[in-house]
């Protein structure tokens, strides 16, 4: 049985532990809000972005742009999307997880893809696989901008038109709640699926649909990896504050049940020596 | 005289709201004038000024590329960054626009930062006009 200042040093130093993972779990907690609410003042322009772009791409029939028509697939890109840091619970190991799976399912060589990586996590573990990592960035804010995020979309978005790859998929988290994220993939090049409101106008385009297609697909797909970003740095700090409180509660049960053993084992060593002065006053009569 | 809903939309959020009575603007394809009852119009924009008219005031709101939706009753500008006048930071623009100054004189670069410099350099001008009022 381990020793009274054993159980001691251990109360103490798990503890301490729990602070840390408490504080954790309150800056997360912080976070989350903030990266929920970047969300939701992104979507009136995801919406109306799309609309505009539907309108368009359904309706003008003569209309037709690269990004819109399917090509035979010799590569295909990954956009990944993880976080920098780990201590987020399953969040980034099930999104690689996810992507991994499906590497192994539809490619037979490492040739036949390319990752696009966001976040030290999702580069060291591809790159440790020796798959073709071609673009990256790391240290993205929690709050990211979308100036931030516009070089790698761009550049992203510019590899499709230049025929790196002919597919582009995306792998991230989906915010459903504070307690749910969803690891989600999305195909965003070619644009085959633009989804749309019933309300479909009919637009006058100054000067033509093709001119405006080339100024309105690239700035789609870019808002399309934009939306995905700042939905799983909610689910980030969601997982990351689900995770911590988990932390917290372990450390709290370990706490009671050492202190229970340190109460036993001093309890013990009280009785002992009273047993011994006891027995030491009897042996003198 | 009648009113027409205005917003500009960025990703990071929404930048100006109001009913004015006119919006002027610069499209790819030139100068542009938009009041109530207007025909449903989609029009890439320049890097330029937006004024926005109602009554003798003015607001200005400058902003990079994107574009213009139009309907019967509402503007809707569409633009992957946008500031108000009166929140540009002017001395970072002035900043910017000497950097970009600075790039496009050294000639040792390709094309592509050439064009980027001047991209920039136009961002950071019209940032300057706008908070300036001097559009």
């Amino acid at each position: 049985m381990a020793s009274l200042r054993d159980i001691k040093n251990r109360i103490t130093s798990t503890k301490k532990t729990s602070q840390i993972t408490k504080a954790m779990q309150m800056v997360s907690a912080a976070k989350m809000t903030r990266a929920e609410m970047n969300a939701k003042a992104f979507v009136p322009y995801m919406e109306k972005i799309q609309d505009v772009t539907a309108s368009i791409a359904l309706g003008s029939s003569d209309a037709s742009h690269p990004m819109l028509v399917s090509r035979p697939v010799k590569k295909t890109g990954y956009v990944v999307i993880t976080s920098d840091r780990g201590l987020a619970g399953a969040y980034n190991s099930s999104i690689l997880r996810a992507v991994n799976q499906t590497i192994q399912k539809r490619h037979k060589s490492n040739d036949e893809f390319v990752i696009i990586a966001v976040g030290r996590t999702a580069l060291d573990f591809f790159k440790g696989k020796g798959m073709n990592v071609i673009l990256d960035i790391v240290g993205v804010a929690d709050q990211p901008s979308f100036a931030e995020i516009k070089d790698i979309a761009s550049k992203t978005v510019g590899m499709f038109s230049d025929e790196t790859f002919d597919e582009l998929f995306i792998y991230y988290s989906h915010y459903v709640s504070a307690i749910q994220q969803d690891v989600t993939s999305k195909k965003i090049l070619p644009l085959t699926d633009i989804s749309s409101s019933d309300k479909l106008a009919s637009y006058e385009f100054e000067p033509s649909a093709e001119e405006i297609l080339k100024v309105l697909l690239p700035q789609y797909a870019e808002s399309l990896i934009y939306g995905a970003l700042l939905d799983s740095k909610a689910s980030e700090h969601a997982s990351r504050m689900t995770a911590m409180k988990s932390a917290t509660d372990n450390a709290n049960d370990l706490i009671n049940s050492l202190s229970l053993s340190y109460n036993r084992a001093r309890q013990a060593a009280i009785t002992q020596e009273i047993t011994e002065i006891v027995g030491g006053a009897a042996a003198l009569e | 005289m009648k009113t027409i809903k205005v917003s500009v939309v960025t990703p990071d959020g929404p930048v100006y709201e109001a009913d004015v009575e006119m919006v002027s603007t610069k499209a790819e394809s030139g100068e542009l004038g938009i009041l109530a009852g207007h025909v449903p119009m989609v029009a890439p924009l320049q890097i330029g000024a937006v004024r926005l008219k109602n009554g003798d005031q003015t607001d200005f709101v400058a902003v990079n590329g994107g574009f213009l939706e139009v309907r019967p009753d509402q503007v809707t500008i569409l633009a992957q960054s946008a500031e108000q006048a009166n929140e540009i930071d002017l001395e970072r623009a002035k900043l910017a626009r000497e950097r970009a100054e600075q790039r496009l004189n050294d000639q040792k670069r390709d094309n592509v930062d050439i064009r980027r410099a001047e991209l920039a350099l136009q961002r950071a001008v019209n940032r300057v006009n706008v908070s300036e009022r001097n559009v």
